[in-house]
């Protein structure tokens, strides 16, 4: 498929092997009225792809909230962005790099802190903070793990770490928290989520929205070669089988210094006031970028390949449309300024050629010297591709009873011995062997880096304020109760921002889940959306953005559903942000309790779910604890509140491991204490 | 007097460095481009940390090409104070203006922690300001900050007292415990024979306020700015 000409004739056949469905093709062929040429079938075949599209979950996203009075753009951007005060706004958004982690960890996770870096960049915002959500397989051997099994889990977690470092460490921006987990669903299918928060003046934001007939397209950044051609479609929208190794090809390489170079020239151009509008190329590369700017603004945009710069000789038309080389992005500038834009990337050394330009009409045309190799209307390609309302069948019901169940026997059990234990599993133990690999430092923003409070914190140079950002998702719960599972990992991760002192004002999310094609997945899906939407609308603190993950699965088997929920706390005064670690002795130790009418403590199918059960008796089962999201959103107010009138001098919230971890977790960060 | 931040297109500390000397210790500062030979009459000159061309080939082996190092070169050689901080003393390595080599940090990561240095000359224009012995609380971030040279070279450091910074435990001792990347005799920081040339892995410009945990790198900056008041008095 990679060396695909225009000659090729495209059957019903190619179409199926590009991932359309037979509905799919009959509707390419309405929109153009005819048969599709392959490059334009692989053009529709990337941006219908499930990744690039969200055709299977569109239809419950929308139940999302994503309004509020401090949002300045919701979802359909590249990222989220939120008013933090004083003029300035914080853009930020999670996304995944799942399976690319999978098949080339460095690689894969470098390339996926790239891409969101891009897509802060690309409005405007200079990236000032990155964290990582990440599952894997078992590190350890035992309770049916083999050595060889821990050992590749142990490699790819090694690859993931370097990769995250590699990228962030030199693009320059810090990696202040994040979190990892494991479970064994994640051995075959590891999850590497990245989440970048920017910040810019809020009348200096930019848009993906090409406007102006005639205006130039900009193409900057890398030369485009063959590297990840068809990753979005086939990496990311298909499920693992035996053969998945062999596409290490469509897995694209990083470079972080040529990504600062076009984040320092991006900005600096923008600065002319010569840029129209921006937009990254990412998934589905060229194609992606032209036609949804196009469709954004209600333009067409026409393009030339031949001029399109070139790491490698021969490249079809078809290869240069869906490659997904890195660090590249399209502008489109004002007419007659071209010499300004085209002078700042000179200056950073930087490829920039003018491709094409914006058109009336709304029609995506792509030429290749001269010769029309692709004629598509930009806005049906863009916007109105396919949408499934899949079915939806909840999964057999759990055939659980009391025996199944975790019995907590404080008597009979040696509780030192099992809070060691605790502490030195993987989940639990201290991260740093991790976060230390990562520069948590530069620009010498962070109040609160890894481990040091239940949110990183960084402060706004020039102003009072400081943001706060935690990520969170229990896997385990979500499995056993999609819904609350996902309402708890909204709670936690607006209790950690609540911990600094911070108050939880949005949210990004990103939904890592198993095939949508399979009914009880699709259910997990929309429960687990619906979780969400309860619980941000009871914070007050709506979804501006993310990013959806399906097919992660190998040889048929599911990952646990995985809601990963980044939070944004915005914290008025930098100077009283709190910490984790215990402060001095004598200091009132206090267990604020936000279970309200839903407290059940000691109840032995909610223990059962809980980390000491995994840990310490093998057992994943029963149901997550009960919530009443009111006396949580009260309690989170009780923390803001306390931080702001100074009462309180650390603040920690009870999670794994519950109360015994959170004390020996703030004795740890203490010295002496 | 005016200090200079050299920007290479990688770098990535030259903002935070930037932001020392100009919001913290209100000093008059100015940003340097690679490509321009022009060091602006600065009195100090900084090679700041980062990535300066990607250092994909052996850090800082490029950089010392870059049009800025002539000029840096040339106003070291008449007795200009030029710091490199992390990949700035990389590059002063390169360049020759110091003695020795960088290599793969001892366990061949990445690492980004708080450490200790202690001061041990305080005769340097980067270190006047300092008590001889003092115990500093900075940050490290680096790959290869492994500091190594040949044994003659490392007795002439030690025999010319060139060795400014040594890395410690909290408590002032100077062995494999308190060393995070492997250097040779723990060797963080060193000067030229003249003294006018420094060289250090932590990075100072991230310690310069208590709420990021530490403003002991403050002393790096001070010494630099006592020592420049006192040249200007001297030829006044």
């Amino acid at each position: 498929m990679a060396t695909a000409s225009t000659e090729i004739r495209v059957t019903p056949a190619i179409a199926a092997e590009h991932g359309l469905s037979t509905e799919e093709y009959a509707r390419v062929q309405q929109i153009l009225g005819r048969d599709p040429n392959i490059t334009e079938l692989g053009i529709f075949s990337v941006m219908w792809s499930e990744h690039c599209s969200y055709k299977s979950s569109k239809v419950h996203l929308k139940r999302l909230p994503t309004r509020g009075k401090l949002v300045v753009q919701g979802p359909g951007e590249n990222a989220g962005v939120v008013d933090i005060g004083g003029g300035l706004v914080a853009a930020f958004k999670i996304e995944s790099h799942n399976h690319p982690s999978f098949v080339e960890a460095f690689q894969g996770a470098a390339t996926g802190v790239g891409g969101i870096l891009r897509d802060i960049f690309t409005m405007g915002a200079r990236p000032i903070a990155v964290l990582d959500s990440l599952r894997f397989g078992p590190i350890v051997s035992g309770g049916g793990v083999s050595e060889a099994e821990a050992a590749r889990n142990r490699r790819i977690l090694d690859g993931v770490t370097r990769g995250i470092g590699f990228y962030g460490n030199c693009f320059g921006v810090p990696t202040v928290g994040g979190e990892v987990g494991f479970e064994p669903c994640y051995s075959a299918n590891p999850l590497v989520n990245a989440l970048a928060l920017g910040i810019a003046r809020k009348e200096e934001l930019f848009f993906a929205r090409a406007r102006g007939a005639g205006n130039p397209v900009i193409y900057v950044g890398a030369k485009t070669g063959r590297d990840g051609i068809h990753g979005a479609s086939l990496l990311a929208s298909a499920e693992f089988t035996e053969e998945s190794q062999q596409k290490r090809p469509n897995v694209q390489v990083g470079d972080p210094f040529l990504e600062k170079l076009l984040l320092e020239a991006c900005l600096e151009a923008m600065h002319t006031g010569a840029v129209v509008a921006i937009q990254d190329m990412g998934a589905a590369g060229l194609t992606c970028s032209t036609c949804e700017m196009a469709s954004r603004g209600g333009t067409g945009i026409e393009i030339d390949l031949a001029r399109v710069p070139q790491r490698e000789t021969g490249m079809t038309p078809y290869e240069i449309m869906l490659s997904e080389s890195q660090e590249r992005m399209l502008l489109v500038a004002e007419r007659g300024r071209e010499a300004e834009v085209l002078g700042v990337f000179a200056k950073w050394g930087l490829d920039a050629v003018v491709v094409g330009e914006v058109t009336e009409g709304g029609l995506l045309l792509v030429r290749d010297r001269g010769k029309v190799v692709a004629e598509i209307p930009a806005h049906p390609l863009a916007e109105e591709g396919p949408v499934y309302r899949r079915p939806l069948a909840p999964p057999a019901p759990r055939s659980e009873t009391e025996a199944d169940w975790f019995r907590f026997a404080p008597a009979d059990a040696d509780l030192t011995e099992n809070l060691r234990r605790l502490l030195a599993s993987p989940a639990v133990a201290s991260k740093r062997w991790i976060t230390e690999q990562y520069d948590t430092m530069v620009r010498t923003n962070t109040l609160d880096g890894p481990g040091a409070a239940d949110a990183a914190v960084v402060r706004i140079k020039g102003t009072p304020r400081a943001l706060a950002l935690s990520t969170d998702g229990n896997g385990r719960w979500c499995r056993l109760n999609p819904r609350l599972g996902a309402m708890h990992a909204v709670a936690e991760a607006a209790r950690n921002v609540a911990c600094t002192g911070a108050r939880p004002t949005a949210a990004t999310n990103c939904l890592n889940f198993g095939s949508p094609e399979k009914p009880e997945v699709m259910w997990q899906f929309s429960e687990v959306v619906d979780g969400i939407a309860e619980a941000c609308t009871a914070f007050g603190a709506p979804i501006t953005g993310g990013n959806v993950s399906f097919y992660n699965e190998t040889l048929g088997k599911s990952i646990y559903p995985t809601p990963v929920i980044g939070m944004l706390g915005i914290l008025d005064d930098a100077s009283r942000a709190v910490g984790q670690a215990f402060r001095a002795e004598g200091d009132v130790i206090l267990l604020l309790d936000g279970l309200g009418e839903a407290r059940s403590a000691g109840d032995a199918r909610e223990f059962s779910s809980s980390e000491y059960a995994k840990t310490i008796g093998g057992i994943a089962a029963g149901e997550p604890p009960a919530i009443d999201l009111a006396a949580e959103k009260r309690l989170q107010d009780c923390l803001v509140a306390l931080a702001a009138a100074g009462g309180i001098r650390s603040a920690h919230d009870l999670s794994d491991g519950g109360l015994a971890v959170a004390v020996a977790e703030s004795c740890f960060g203490a010295s002496g204490l | 007097m005016k200090f200079g931040v050299v920007v290479f297109p990688g770098s990535n500390c030259d903002h935070d460095t930037f932001h020392a000397l100009g919001q913290v210790l209100r000093q008059p500062v100015e940003l340097l481009w690679h490509q321009s030979k022009d060091l602006a009459n600065c009195d100090a000159v900084i090679l700041p940390g980062g990535f300066a061309y990607g250092d994909y080939l052996r850090t800082g082996a490029i950089a010392r090409f870059a049009p800025v190092m002539d000029s840096v070169a040339k106003f070291a050689k008449s007795g200009g104070l030029v710091l490199g901080i992390c990949n700035g003393f990389q590059i002063l390595l390169e360049a020759g203006l110091l003695p020795g080599a960088m290599i793969r940090n001892a366990g061949l990561r990445f690492v980004c922690r708080h450490v200790y240095i202690r001061v041990e000359q305080t005769d340097t224009p980067f270190t006047c300001a300092a008590r001889k012995g003092q115990i500093l609380k900075v940050p490290i971030a680096h790959s290869d900050g492994n500091y190594t040279a040949d044994t003659a070279t490392l007795d002439e450091l030690e025999r010319n007292r060139q060795v400014i910074f040594r890395y410690t435990t909290p408590e002032g001792a100077n062995d494999a415990a308190g060393n995070p990347n492997g250097s040779m005799r723990n060797i963080a920081g060193i000067c030229n024979r003249e003294r006018n040339i420094a060289g250090l892995m932590p990075h100072p410009e991230r310690a310069v306020e208590s709420a990021l945990g530490s403003a002991d790198g403050l002393v790096v900056f001070r010494s630099m700015v006592e020592a420049l008041i006192g040249a200007a008095k001297a030829t006044a």
